[in-house]
């Protein structure tokens, strides 16, 4: 006779397909080819990277694409104390907000090759890639950002 | 223009759950291959099994072994079953009224059905302690 059932687990599953829309895909298809290529508004002429198709604010469509630098400043930051379940970086680490020089909105990704504790805001980064074999359609094509050396 | 990107994306996870005095009767229960109910102290059985009385709010009296064949009381027909559910080929869910129950329980029956069937579990050839440790019920 064996012990008592006490707990179950219950799983939870969802199965989604996604697909990020035409703006969005063609960053991610340039991102395969080791570029950051925002949209520019034909009004506002505000850069955005990502791109969502459209400016919020003029309600365009934003079709001129803008091949941007890889450097740029972090404009918030955050970091992170506490593991969770499929955590990709060992804690403490930092998730920045990061504005590209030339692009006028902010992204996440992290901040690495510098202690956590010496990030600020205003802090000047750089993106590091991965090996050009791991590139793929996906933000996860650049390693993580770190500060820049000048 | 090129067409949007497509990915998988899929959300997972389990939560691990405590069963408390009652249910950890049913579900040991099933591992054992026998399915538990509650008698209230009106003498009615609930199946599966809750720790209190659902019409007086009392506890229940005690807990009682109940059959593995019923009784359809109603269904109804998945005919083109998803990837995870019970079965991979067209079957009901049912409530189920176990002989020696006054409530049915949900699961799932393979084979004709109509209101009114007799079913009998099929068990699992390994028992976990496990709603699934009852594969289907079938034709009795
Ligand atoms: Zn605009």
């Amino acid at each position: 006779m064996s012990e008592d059932v006490t707990g179950i687990v219950v799983p939870i599953h969802l199965d989604y397909t996604y697909t990020p829309g035409v703006a969005a895909s063609r960053f991610l298809r340039h991102i395969a080819e080791g570029n950051y290529v925002g949209q520019r508004c034909p009004k506002c002429k505000k850069v955005y990277v990502p791109p969502r198709g459209s400016c919020p604010t003029c309600g365009v469509p934003t079709d001129e694409e803008v091949e941007l630098k890889q450097t740029g400043t972090i404009t918030a930051f955050c970091i992170v104390n506490i593991p969770f379940a499929g955590q990709a970086v060992e804690c403490p680490y930092v998730s920045a907000t990061i504005q590209l020089d030339g692009a006028d909105i902010g992204f996440y990704h992290l901040i690495q090759e510098i202690p956590y504790d010496q990030i600020h805001i205003g802090m000047r980064v750089e993106a590091v890639w991965k090996p050009r074999e791991e590139w793929g359609t996906t933000t996860e094509s650049i390693a993580h950002f770190k500060p820049t050396d000048a | 223009m090129t067409e949007p990107l497509v990915a998988p994306h899929v959300l997972e996870w389990g939560y691990t759950r405590s069963l408390g005095p009652t249910l950890t009767a049913f579900f040991t229960g099933l591992r054992d291959r026998k399915i538990v109910g509650a008698k209230t102290k009106t003498g009615r059985v609930i199946v599966p099994p809750t720790p209190h009385d659902p019409d007086t709010g009392e506890d229940v009296d005690s807990l009682v072994d109940v059959s593995d064949e019923g009784v359809v009381e109603t269904w109804s027909f998945v005919s083109h079953p998803r990837p995870k559910q019970p079965l991979d080929r067209p079957f009901a869910w049912a409530l189920i009224k176990l002989d020696g129950a006054d409530t049915a329980m949900l699961h799932v029956v393979d084979g004709a059905i109509e209101t009114g069937s007799r079913v009998k579990a099929k068990w699992r050839d390994e028992t976990v302690g496990y709603i699934t440790d009852i594969e289907c019920f079938v034709p009795a």
